[in-house]
């Protein structure tokens, strides 16, 4: 596994090879190509960050340039999942789901169980998150936690290339309709992908450090930041254990309550708003079943509960980063009775 | 001269990709005696966590490296020398080592070596070279593996021959499709690598299936090969565990799998989460399943426990023409090491404290087997 990839071209590289492999694979979204009579190359874009660049020629036909209208395109996606096709359509930024929320929450994610499993929905809503672009309040959400609260719905965040790959692969195999959310600023990340297509079952978390003394619980691009934190923690002689979700739904439980009755004390970090999120889940499932093995309090570390700030100083700030994690763990690690 | 008195110890390169290796703990002091194969040191990698053996005998006058610092490949790590070299001999041989630690990698290394690709019967075969000088060494691995199993003995081969290693069919990074999935189909590509590397001759050092392997292939082209090298072989005895073959096929999750790969080897603790997370990976790519599955009716019976291979057979009509040496850990778990006595005419070694993973557990004493049959040819 020597080749080393972005976390952008394993996406695309999944894209291709699934078109390749299976005909009813398609791709749906706004700035796919140039737009209707736009002179010169219809592919100038790939999408507004350039993920699907390439695939507009190589599969003549299969990438569908749509007008800015989500509920429209992502209602014409979950249609032709349900009459065979395999969509993956592309929503640009998570903020824009309010305007097509009704065909993912109320179609999308009911048809299998409304129609008593006799219908499946294979459709991926690939989507942009997350802060730290200077993007403001309207392009910087995380709102994975609004997906994850609605059953019929797989929802997933890679926050690696080989992952990125793997579970976009899976997505498309994947009968039921999944949520597949991209950070931003990790479209540049390198790392090893191998070359041929494969899988990653959705709801197994992947344990990225090992340790013994705290477990930190995380997920998407914030692995990163939780990894930092964990290496200068090391320096000081505290051991945490990394756990990335990589699925909120389904979720793997087992990994979680596994690694904290061995640690005793969990951080839970998560980009998203505090109230009703992955954070505040994860901190739910710890205390309800692994409260026995708890020696401290469950820390959480999020954004606060307000909109992403325009203002440089001011995001930099909202955005968790590796210092405040450090303090949650040692938080955790000096709490006495 | 008692600067040819001292001896190095180095940082060993325990796979092709490494560069770096740090000490996680010494296990000799200063002033300890030190015989062949005594454990000096535990070493880290970012893909493996081994033990350093001694490959010379003496007193170790020096530790050199700290623990827990990033040490460069072949960067000399701690000194050997007689009680009669003198402390200032040492302390200048110990300045000389600490100045390449602190220099670090060197650029010309951070390259890598090239992963070369052979067309064979329509598929892609991967193999990796080392080692300019000697004979040919091909080191053909086992059923699951790939070539990064021979991570502790590629670069200590390649200081004396060319060593290459493949990634069989259906294995690693090389094309996923076994076709029938026979012995003969595998011993093709290794016959291609040695096309492909333009080599009339090798010796074929063979793991488990890929010990039968190698029997297959000079069994067709005796001519084309030195020796024969086979570590645990398969095909020379009925009994194999038929439970970590299948497990291995079955296992779709790392709580599945990692007990199933804890048989391999004797000391279980060698089945870190790395090692369970490579296995994974490798059993997620497209293919892989069709490939494992059709290669587990190859070793087995159909309908049985018993192995289906016969190599015996096929070195006993080699009436000899090529010289055979089998080794064994004595507890292998999944071929058992009675089956040494099995290999006609061979010159043997069991190995005491290794599992089947034999070239993993104890890869000095392996090691020593190979360079003692390349001698002797």
């Amino acid at each position: 596994m020597a080749r080393s990839i972005t976390y952008r071209e394993a996406i695309n590289e999944a894209l291709a090879q699934e078109m390749e492999r299976d005909e009813t694979v398609i791709v749906m979204g706004e700035d796919n190509a140039g737009g209707e009579g736009a002179p010169g190359d219809q592919d100038a874009w790939g999408g507004v960050l350039g993920v699907t660049k390439g695939l507009y020629h190589k599969f003549p036909g299969r990438v569908l340039d749509t007008p800015i209208s989500e509920s429209a395109f992502i209602g014409a996606a979950i249609g032709a999942a349900t009459a065979g096709m395999r969509p993956v359509a592309e929503l640009m930024f998570v903020d824009f789901m309010g305007v097509c929320f009704d065909q993912i929450y109320n179609q999308a994610a009911k048809f299998r169980y409304m129609f008593g499993g006799k219908a499946v929905t294979p459709v991926v809503i690939r989507t942009m998150y997350g802060a730290g672009l200077r993007a403001a309040a309207q392009h910087s959400q995380c709102l994975y936690p609004l997906f994850t609260h609605i059953p019929g719905l797989k929802v997933v965040l890679p926050a690696t290339p080989y992952d990125a790959k793997g579970m976009m692969t899976q997505a498309i195999r994947d009968d039921d309709p999944v949520m597949f959310f991209e950070h931003k600023a990790l479209y540049d990340l390198s790392g090893p992908v191998p070359e041929e297509g494969y899988t990653l079952p959705f709801g197994e978390a992947n344990v990225v450090r090992e340790g013994g003394d705290v477990t930190i619980v995380t997920l998407g691009r914030m692995v990163h930041t939780s990894l930092e934190a964990a290496g200068q923690l090391a320096a000081d002689g505290v051991q945490c254990e990394v756990i990335d979700l990589r699925t909120t739904s389904p979720l793997d439980e087992d990994t979680v309550l596994e690694s904290v009755e061995g640690t005793g004390r969990v951080v839970v970090v998560d980009e998203a708003h505090p109230r009703c999120s992955i954070a505040t889940d994860i901190s739910a499932l710890v205390a309800q079943k692994a409260f026995g093995s708890l020696q401290a309090p469950i820390e959480m570390v999020t954004a606060p509960h307000t909109p992403v700030p325009f203002s440089n100083t001011l995001e930099d700030l909202y955005i968790p980063d590796a210092q405040r994690i450090a303090n949650a763990v040692k938080t955790v690690t000096g709490w006495s009775r | 001269m008692t600067g040819e008195r001292i001896v190095a110890v180095t940082m060993p390169k325990w796979g092709l990709s490494m560069q770096l290796g740090k000490i996680t703990g010494w296990i000799v002091a200063e002033g300890d005696e030190v015989s062949v194969g005594d454990e000096l040191a535990d070493i880290e990698t970012d893909k493996i966590a081994g033990t350093l053996e001694a490959a010379d005998a003496g007193t170790v006058r020096r530790l050199v490296a700290r623990v827990g610092e990033d040490v460069p490949v072949s960067g000399t790590i701690a000194l050997i020398a007689p009680a009669d070299v003198s402390d200032a001999d040492l302390d200048a041989a110990a300045a000389q080592a600490r100045a390449v630690i602190d220099a670090g990698v060197p650029d010309e290394a951070a390259a890598g070596p090239e992963v070369q690709t052979a067309e064979v019967g329509g598929r892609r075969i991967r193999y990796a070279g080392a080692g300019q000088d000697g004979d040919v060494v091909l080191l053909v691995h086992g059923y699951g593996g790939d070539r990064n199993s021979w991570l502790f003995l590629h670069e200590p081969l390649a200081a004396r021959h060319r060593v290459y290693a493949l990634d069989l069919p259906g294995h690693g990074t090389s094309s996923k499709d076994v076709g029938d999935g026979s012995v003969d189909l595998l011993a093709d590509a290794v016959l291609g690598v040695l096309d492909a590397v333009g080599v009339e001759r090798a010796h074929l050092v063979g793991h488990s299936l890929g010990g039968a392997v190698a029997v297959a292939a000079a069994a067709r082209h005796p001519e084309r090969v030195h020796s024969l090298i086979l570590i645990a072989p398969a095909g020379f005895g009925p009994e194999i565990n038929a439970g970590y073959l299948r497990g291995f096929a079955d296992a779709q999750t790392r709580r599945e799998l990692k007990p199933v790969v804890g048989q391999l080897f004797a000391d279980e603790s060698l089945v870190t989460r790395q090692v369970v997370d490579d296995l994974l990976a490798y059993k997620r790519l497209d293919g892989v399943d069709v490939a494992l599955r059709t290669l587990l009716g190859t070793l087995l019976a159909e309908g049985g426990d018993a192995q289906r291979i016969d190599s015996a057979a096929a070195l006993a009509a080699l009436g000899g023409a090529v010289p055979v040496t089998v080794v064994w850990g004595r507890a292998d778990r999944i071929i058992p090491a009675g089956q040494a006595g099995s290999v006609a005419g061979a010159a043997s070694y069991v190995i005491d404290g290794a599992g089947h993973m034999a070239h993993m557990e104890r890869p000095a004493e392996v090691q020593a087997a190979i360079e003692e049959t390349i001698a002797g040819r």
